[in-house]
């Protein structure tokens, strides 16, 4: 075998604290190695062109070349040398970036560890043989997790390149978050009326079938065949027949529900369509507060219903389906700000959240669009908006910024003056955070043309006086001076989190979450939408708090990353699997046992039972190889041999 | 106004409070919540946000000669409210120890009363209201404070005219003592803190050369 062997200098990156000239020489003392340098910029232009030329000039059969971390460059190498004739499996890379030069100061330790990864790297490559890929068919349908405008979204984008979609949203109706709002920053315009038309899109898309009020049960498979059971949650109402007249819901008896759409604000009835642009425009019922559930009798729904839709009976119902790729798109919740007792802590009514403010302001909310606080009904006339309610507060486990919430605020003041022409509202603020485009203007009409107060400081106490509230903050801009602003109504800025749940699906698609529950990307900047996971995306807030034009960016983004992966027909699968030896393998099963991805299946071979190992399904994570009594099962690329070849190699004195 | 000089700030100030009060000074970014909540905002010069700015940038003279200092009540609120869990109060109590250090006078009514608290304590083991009242009054000449609330506790026993001394009053006496003698002198202190951190060191050095 004849080996070459390329030092990258990285900048300064490596070679401020490795001598790579030196490593280079060394290595010319390492078995089969015929030719070695060391270069500035490996993965450049040139330095690719020069691995190239190397192998031509030399007659190279395998290539080491020590630089960064493999999970950017490796893919890059492994083509040229597959350009320069070599098969892409005959290169090997040395980590003496992330593992030696930022890591270690002192350079002759340096250069001798990256001296020993090099030796072990040309080690393994001894040992590699070529490999290839083979191509498999793939589910030209994409599964979309979230039925928000991130979703919606992203579900059309995919259904209008041609692919089938299923959307599956949790709640009876799509639309998430921002069909809850009122109007939306910085235009002000109505937010139904700009998603509305998109949910009516989905549900009217011949590509795309929606299932409403149902969970993602169980996803196993792999990218290009996912395998996933959908789990549609009991109504209680036939979706086939109900028609949405709605009649069911104007004589149900049961009117003290929760009103989940509404924030609760004010009650429903226990037999629901969320809000008249549901879509499904389906009846769905609660279970907790129907009569027919919880006293044994009721049955009004049943006997009003003019197509007969309502059905007690009903159980949840599991379908199973095939997917290409998957798009996560299940957006945030506000967190639970009753935590804060200095505001409260929920004892006082007139104290209410900002998603519960949008549905008092929203035309289609329990009050018809009129401003009247929760207590006594009256319209309030001073209005205090409080923000960073759960943001940036280390206290109380947040301490990152929930992003849309310095906008949405200065938009709920703009349309308080708007409802309500004799009212002054208060900002209580820390900074505000307003650099989208025209964000900023925004922020300063509504002071300058809408009169808004803001005040820089936080809220320490909210305490009741008579039918008022007395909200006790402070004015760091007067230098820290103590205020008191009389409110009728208080708005709580809250932040959002991690929607319930979240970790639970991460661990069903097999993604990675951070400690508060969002979903991570493949990169902070040059992967924001993919995943660890080949072929799952991501999309909207359950990557991170994003606000509406943001998260429907993303969204398209994720299509976009989905149609490309299923523009293919065929997939080329990774030939860094495991394999049997049929010969030696004693049929005991353990491999089938720990293997994480149902990959190893049982044939009967002459009667004889042996593993056998499902080349699409096997994601190469070694776990067969490491626990085979018999060593017959070996991961290509990663076999026994090589891996004691690379120990041996290091611990050779 | 004048103009602060914010080129060089007094680091080893910034540092000695944050060695002092265990806290990070720079985690506060400035909300001014302590300042909302604090309920002796009304009787402070600085108000506490300002003054934590004020160790923030390292301002030692600004922060040790503020009248704030002396009428902090330590209830704590700031502590309580602060959303990066920094506790205030501390920094404000350490604050207030390095003003007596450098011989601050701070509000001569708030620490005529210190002093006599613990001067009572000193010679009773534990305090004794009336005689705590009578040094007061005298040393500032404020002989009408509360004397209103007498008619109402008198009669309860809650205040006694001869002092109940406690048992350990003299071993009370030597601990007070001993930090008078060290606090009179900032230096003594310093050699003192000094030395145990050297007997620590010295005692830790053995300990690793054993094993």
């Amino acid at each position: 075998m004849r080996i070459g062997v390329f030092i990258c200098h990285c900048g300064s990156n490596i070679g401020g604290t490795v001598d790579c000239k030196s490593v280079a020489e060394e290595s010319y003392a390492f078995p089969d190695v015929v030719f070695s340098t060391d270069t500035m910029y490996a993965c450049s232009e040139p330095g690719q062109q020069g691995i190239i030329d190397a192998i031509k000039e030399h007659n190279l059969s395998g290539v080491v070349v020590a630089s960064c971390t493999p999970r950017m460059h490796e893919p890059t190498f492994r083509r040229a040398v597959e350009r320069a004739g070599l098969n892409r499996y005959m290169f090997e890379m040395a980590n003496i970036r992330e593992h030696v030069s930022w890591i270690g100061k002192n350079k002759d330790a340096n250069t001798n560890k990256a001296a020993e990864l090099v030796r072990m790297a040309v080690s393994k490559l001894r040992l590699n043989r070529d490999l290839h890929s083979k191509s498999f068919p793939v589910t030209k349908r994409v599964l979309v997790i979230g039925g928000g405008v991130a979703g919606i979204q992203a579900a059309l984008d995919c259904a209008d390149a041609g692919l089938d979609v299923v959307l599956v949203e949790r709640e009876p109706s799509i639309g998430g978050k921002m069909s809850k709002l009122d109007k939306t920053f910085p235009t002000v315009d109505c937010s139904s009326c700009i998603l509305g038309p998109r949910m009516v899109d989905v549900a009217q898309h011949p590509n795309i079938t929606l299932y409403a009020a149902a969970e993602v049960e169980s996803v196993s498979g792999y990218v290009g065949n996912f395998e996933v059971t959908v789990r549609k949650k009991a109504t209680y109402v036939d979706w086939d027949k109900c028609t949405g007249c709605g009649l069911c819901t104007e004589k149900c008896p049961s009117k003290k529900s929760f009103d989940r759409f509404n924030e609760g604000v004010g009650p429903t009835t226990a037999i629901i369509i969320p809000f008249p642009q549901a879509i499904p425009k389906k009846a769905s019922i609660t279970r907790d507060a129907c009569r027919q559930f919880t006293k044994g009798k009721c049955g009004v729904c049943a006997k009003i219903c003019p197509t007969g839709a309502i059905n007690y009976e009903q159980q949840d119902e599991l379908v199973s389906m095939k997917v290409g790729g998957i798009v996560a798109a299940t957006g945030y919740d506000l967190m639970d700000w009753t935590v804060y007792e200095e505001y409260g802590a929920g004892r006082y009514p007139d104290v209410i959240t900002s998603l519960q403010y949008e549905r008092l302001l929203s035309a289609s909310g329990p009050t018809g669009g009129h401003v009247k606080r929760p207590s006594d009904g009256k319209e309030p006339k001073n209005v205090v908006f409080i923000q960073c309610v759960g943001s940036r507060d280390v206290s109380i486990g947040r301490p990152y910024c929930s992003g849309f919430c310095c906008m949405y605020t200065a938009k709920q003041a703009i349309l308080t003056k708007d409802h309500i022409p004799d009212s002054q509202s208060f900002v209580f603020y820390m900074d505000i955070r307003s650099p989208g485009k025209g964000y900023d203007e925004f922020t300063r009409r509504v002071q300058e043309e809408y009169g808004a107060q803001y005040i820089r400081g936080r809220v320490s106490l909210i305490y009741p006086k008579g039918d008022k509230l007395i909200v006790r903050g402070v004015d760091t801009l007067m230098g820290g001076q103590q205020v008191d602003v009389e409110a009728d109504l208080v708005v709580l800025a809250v932040g959002g989190e991690a929607t319930q749940g979240s970790p639970q699906l991460a661990e069903k698609l097999r993604i990675s979450y951070d400690s508060y529950g969002f979903f991570m990307e493949g990169h902070p900047k040059l992967k924001p939408v993919e995943t660890n996971t080949a072929g799952v995306f991501l999309a909207g807030s359950c990557q991170g708090l994003k606000d509406i034009p943001s998260s429907v960016a993303q969204g398209s983004a994720a299509a976009a990353k989905a149609i490309g992966l299923l523009s293919k027909d065929m997939l080329a699968s990774d030939p860094q699997i495991a394999q049997v030896d049929m010969k030696r393998c004693v049929g005991c099963g353990k491999c089938i046992q720990v293997c994480p991805f149902k990959a190893i299946k049982e044939v009967d071979v002459r009667g004889q039972i042996k593993a056998e190992v499902i080349e699409t399904v096997c994601q190469g994570c070694g776990l067969c190889n490491a626990t085979c009594p018999q060593g017959a099962v070996q991961l290509s690329h990663f076999t026994d041999n090589q891996i004691l070849a690379e120990v041996e190699a290091l611990c050779r004195f | 106004m004048e103009t602060i000089d914010l080129t060089r700030p007094d680091t080893a100030f910034i540092r000695e409070v944050e060695k002092e009060s265990g806290q990070t000074v720079s985690k506060c970014y400035q909300c001014g919540n302590c300042s909302a909540g604090c309920p002796m905002s009304f009787a402070y010069d600085i108000p506490v946000s300002r003054m934590m700015r004020l160790v923030q940038a390292g301002q030692k003279e600004a922060v040790l000669s503020a009248k704030s200092l002396w009428m902090c009540a330590t209830c704590e609120t700031c502590t309580q409210r602060c959303p990066n869990n920094i506790d205030v109060a501390k920094v404000m109590d350490v604050c207030r120890h390095m003003a007596r250090r450098e011989g601050k006078g701070g509000v001569y009514a708030v620490k005529t009363f210190w002093d006599a608290f613990m001067q009572s304590v000193g010679m009773n083991g534990k305090v004794h209201e009336i005689g705590l009242m009578v040094m007061y009054m005298l040393r500032t000449g404020r002989v009408f404070t509360d004397v209103d609330l007498a008619p109402k506790a008198l009669p309860k026993g809650k205040m006694s005219i001869l002092p109940h001394r406690a048992k350990g009053r003299k071993e009370v006496a030597d601990i007070l003592r001993r930090f008078h003698e060290g606090a009179a002198d900032e230096q003594k202190v310093q050699a003192r803190l000094a030395a145990a951190e050297q007997a620590g060191k010295q005692a830790a050095t053995q300990e690793g050369g054993r094993s």
